[in-house]
C-alpha cells in the first residue's frame, strides 16, 4: 500500500469524508469541548454584558443548589427501580416470546409497539389513565374489592414518580426484549441437547446454559437502560413538570430550566459536564466488563 | 402407548400455560393503545369523562371522526369543541413538518455517514485509526450531554425556528458511521481493485457497488434513526417558537397542556400522530426486529 496517496486518490478521499467529519466537527466535537470552556464562564444565551470567566464558581454553586442534588437523587432512584424491573421483565418476555408457539410473532410485535410510540404520546395517553376517575384507579378499587381511596397519582408526591417509572418501564420492556432475544437465538442449541441427553430439568437448563451465555447481552441491557434512566426528560416534562415537591424533577429537566428557560449557559454546561461524566463512566464500566468477558 | 399420551398432555399444558403469558402480556401492553383510540372516537366528551375509568371506555358505542375533522351540523360549527384536531390547529403543517424534518435527516445522514465510514474502511492514510477511534468514542455523547452548548452554537448562527437547526446538527451519526463503517471493511480489496481497472472511479464503486451491497444496514439505519428522530422532545422544545416549523411532539405537549383538556381531541391528535408509525412498524416488523439486534452490538 502506497505510503503517500496520488493527488486524485486523496481529492477522492476528502470528498467522501469531509462532508461527514465537518457535521461532527461542528455539531457533536464543538459543543461537546464548549461545554467545558462555558462551564467556567457566566455565559447567558443572550446577553449584552461581556462573559466573564468565573473559575470553578457554576461547580460550587452546583453542588449547593438543592434543586440539582434532588434531580441527581431523582436520577438515581428511577434507575435503581427502572432497570432491574424492566431488565428481568425484558429478559422474561424473550424466555416466553422465544418459544415455539404458533403466532408467537404476533405477540412479538404488539409488545414493541410501546417502544415505537413517541415518549410524549405515552406520557399523554398513560395521564389519562392515572386520572383520579381513570382506569388505573379503578383496576385498585377492584382487585381490593373495593377497599382503595382514590389516588391522585400524578398530583400525589408518593406517587407521582413511581407513576412514571411504572410507564417507562411498559414503554422501553419491548425494546429490550428483543435484544435479549437476539441473545437468546444465538446460543448453540446443541448445549441444550447434551443437558437433555444428560437429564437436565428446564430450570437447571436456564440457570446453568442461558443465563450464563447471556452475560454479555445482560450487561450491555443493564447499562444501556442506566444510561437511559439518566436521560429522562419526556415524560417528566410532558406529566408533572418535575412536580408535585420536585418529587419527579430530574437532571435533563433542571438542564432545560437553567440553560433554556433561565438562560443560564455557563451553569447549565458544568450540570452538563457532570451529567456526561456520569454517561462516560457507565460506558467505561461496560465496556470493561465486556472487554474481561472476552479474556476469560 | 400410555407414556407418549401423557407427554402429550404435558406439551398440550405447557402450551396453555405459554398461550396465557402470551395474551397477557399482549394486553398488557396493548390496553393503553387501544384505550387511546377508542376514546378518540367517541364524539361526547361528558360520555368520556364519565366512562374514562370502566371497562366501556373499550367499546366505542357511538363512533365519530368529529374528535379528528370536526363536526359541520353541530349547532355552532365554529365553536373550538365543534372543530376537531384538524379544525382548531394547523395539524396538517405539524405533521408536515415532522414528516419532512425526519425524511430529510434519515436520507442526508444515509449518504453522509454511509460516505464517511466508505472513505474510512476503504482508503488507507495517515490518521485513519485515529479518526475511527474518534468516531467510536463520540458513540457515547447523547444528545442531552451537548444540547446546551449546541443551543448556543445555534442561536449564534441565528438557526432558532428554522427546518435547518431541526435537521443538520442530527444528520451526521457516530454509531451510523460505525455500522456502515464495520460493513465496509468487510468487502474484499479485490473488488475496488477490478472496478478501478475497468476504469470506474471511486464515487462509481461507492454507488454502484458498495451502496447497493449495504441494504441490510440501510435499512438498519434508516429504522434506528428513525425511531430516534421522530420521538425527538427536547430539542424542538428549545428551538422552535410559533407553530410555523414546530414538529408534532412539542405540539403534541402543548397541546395537552392547554386547559381545560378536551380529551377525545387530545387521543384524537396522539392517535393520528401514533397509528401511521404503528401500521409502518407492523409492516416492517422483520427488519425492525433486526435493527434492535444490530444495537444490541455497541
Amino acid at each position: 500500500m502506497p505510503a503517500t496517496l496520488s493527488k486524485k486518490r486523496r481529492r477522492a478521499l476528502l470528498i467522501f469524508i469531509l462532508p461527514g467529519l465537518i457535521l461532527l466537527g461542528v455539531f457533536m466535537i464543538l459543543p461537546f469541548f464548549l461545554s467545558f470552556g462555558l462551564s467556567f464562564t457566566d455565559q447567558r444565551l443572550i446577553s449584552r454584558l461581556p462573559t466573564r470567566f468565573v473559575g470553578f464558581r457554576n461547580y460550587v454553586r452546583l453542588f449547593d443548589d438543592d434543586l440539582f442534588l434532588t434531580s441527581l437523587k431523582n436520577n438515581f432512584v428511577f434507575a435503581g427501580v427502572v432497570v432491574p424491573v424492566q431488565t428481568f421483565l425484558a429478559l422474561c418476555m424473550a424466555l416466553i416470546v422465544n418459544q415455539k408457539l404458533k403466532g408467537v410473532k404476533f405477540f412479538r410485535t404488539s409488545y414493541f409497539m410501546p417502544t415505537v410510540t413517541a415518549m410524549v404520546v405515552v406520557s399523554v395517553v398513560w395521564s389519562f389513565l392515572y386520572n383520579p376517575d381513570g382506569l388505573i384507579n379503578k383496576f385498585f378499587e377492584v382487585i381490593t374489592f373495593g377497599n382503595w381511596e382514590t389516588v391522585d397519582f400524578l398530583n400525589n408526591p408518593k406517587w407521582a414518580f413511581p407513576c412514571i417509572m411504572f410507564m417507562s418501564i411498559w414503554q422501553g420492556a419491548g425494546f429490550q426484549m428483543l435484544i435479549f432475544l437476539a441473545g437468546l437465538q444465538e446460543i448453540p442449541e446443541n448445549l441444550y441437547e447434551a443437558a437433555t441427553i444428560d437429564g437436565a430439568t428446564t430450570f437447571q437448563k436456564f440457570w446453568n446454559i442461558t443465563l450464563p451465555q447471556l452475560k454479555n447481552t445482560t450487561t450491555f441491557v443493564l447499562i444501556a437502560t442506566t444510561i437511559l434512566a439518566l436521560r429522562v426528560f419526556s415524560q417528566v416534562k410532558v406529566m408533572t413538570e418535575g412536580g408535585p415537591r420536585n418529587s419527579t424533577y430530574t437532571v435533563v429537566l433542571h438542564l432545560y430550566n437553567e440553560g433554556f428557560m433561565n438562560q443560564k449557559v455557563g451553569y447549565a454546561s458544568a450540570m452538563t459536564v457532570i451529567f456526561f461524566l456520569i454517561v462516560l463512566g457507565l460506558s467505561l464500566a461496560q465496556r470493561w466488563i465486556l472487554s474481561e468477558e472476552r479474556e476469560v | 402407548m400410555s407414556r407418549e399420551r401423557s407427554l402429550k398432555r404435558v406439551t398440550l399444558v405447557k402450551n396453555i400455560i405459554g398461550y396465557l403469558f402470551l395474551i397477557i402480556l399482549a394486553i398488557f401492553f396493548l390496553f393503553p393503545l387501544v384505550y387511546m383510540v377508542t376514546t378518540s372516537l367517541n364524539p361526547n366528551e361528558m360520555d368520556i369523562v364519565k366512562k374514562m375509568g370502566s371497562i366501556e371506555s373499550f367499546i366505542p358505542t357511538n363512533v365519530s371522526l368529529k374528535n379528528y375533522i370536526g363536526d359541520p351540523d353541530a349547532e355552532n360549527p365554529d365553536k373550538t369543541e365543534n372543530q376537531g384536531v384538524v379544525g382548531r390547529m394547523p395539524f396538517g403543517r405539524f405533521m408536515f413538518n415532522s414528516v419532512f424534518i425526519v425524511s430529510t435527516t434519515i436520507l442526508v445522514g444515509l449518504v453522509v455517514n454511509s460516505m464517511l465510514a466508505f472513505g474510512l474502511a476503504r482508503f488507507s492514510f495517515k490518521g485513519r485509526g485515529f479518526l475511527v477511534s474518534v468516531v467510536i468514542a463520540l458513540m457515547i455523547i447523547p444528545i442531552e450531554a451537548i444540547a446546551i452548548p449546541l443551543l448556543w452554537v445555534t442561536n449564534s448562527l441565528g438557526w432558532l425556528d428554522s427546518y435547518q437547526v431541526q435537521i443538520i446538527p442530527f444528520m451526521a451519526k457516530p454509531f451510523y458511521v460505525y455500522l456502515f463503517y464495520q460493513f465496509f471493511i468487510q468487502f474484499p480489496k479485490a473488488l475496488e481493485d477490478a472496478a478501478l481497472i475497468d476504469g470506474a472511479n471511486w464515487w462509481q464503486i461507492y454507488w454502484r457497488v458498495a451502496l447497493p451491497l449495504s441494504k441490510p444496514i440501510i435499512s438498519t439505519v434508516a429504522i434506528l434513526h428513525f425511531l430516534m428522530q421522530w420521538g425527538l422532545f427536547l430539542w424542538p422544545l428549545m428551538v422552535t417558537r410559533g407553530p410555523t416549523y414546530r414538529p408534532l411532539t412539542v405540539a403534541m405537549q402543548q397541546f395537552f397542556g392547554q386547559y381545560p383538556r378536551e380529551w377525545g381531541d387530545i387521543m384524537a391528535f396522539a392517535s393520528m400522530m401514533t397509528i401511521p408509525v404503528l401500521i409502518l412498524f407492523i409492516v416492517l416488523q422483520g427488519q425492525f426486529v433486526n435493527s434492535v439486534k444490530t444495537s444490541g452490538i455497541k
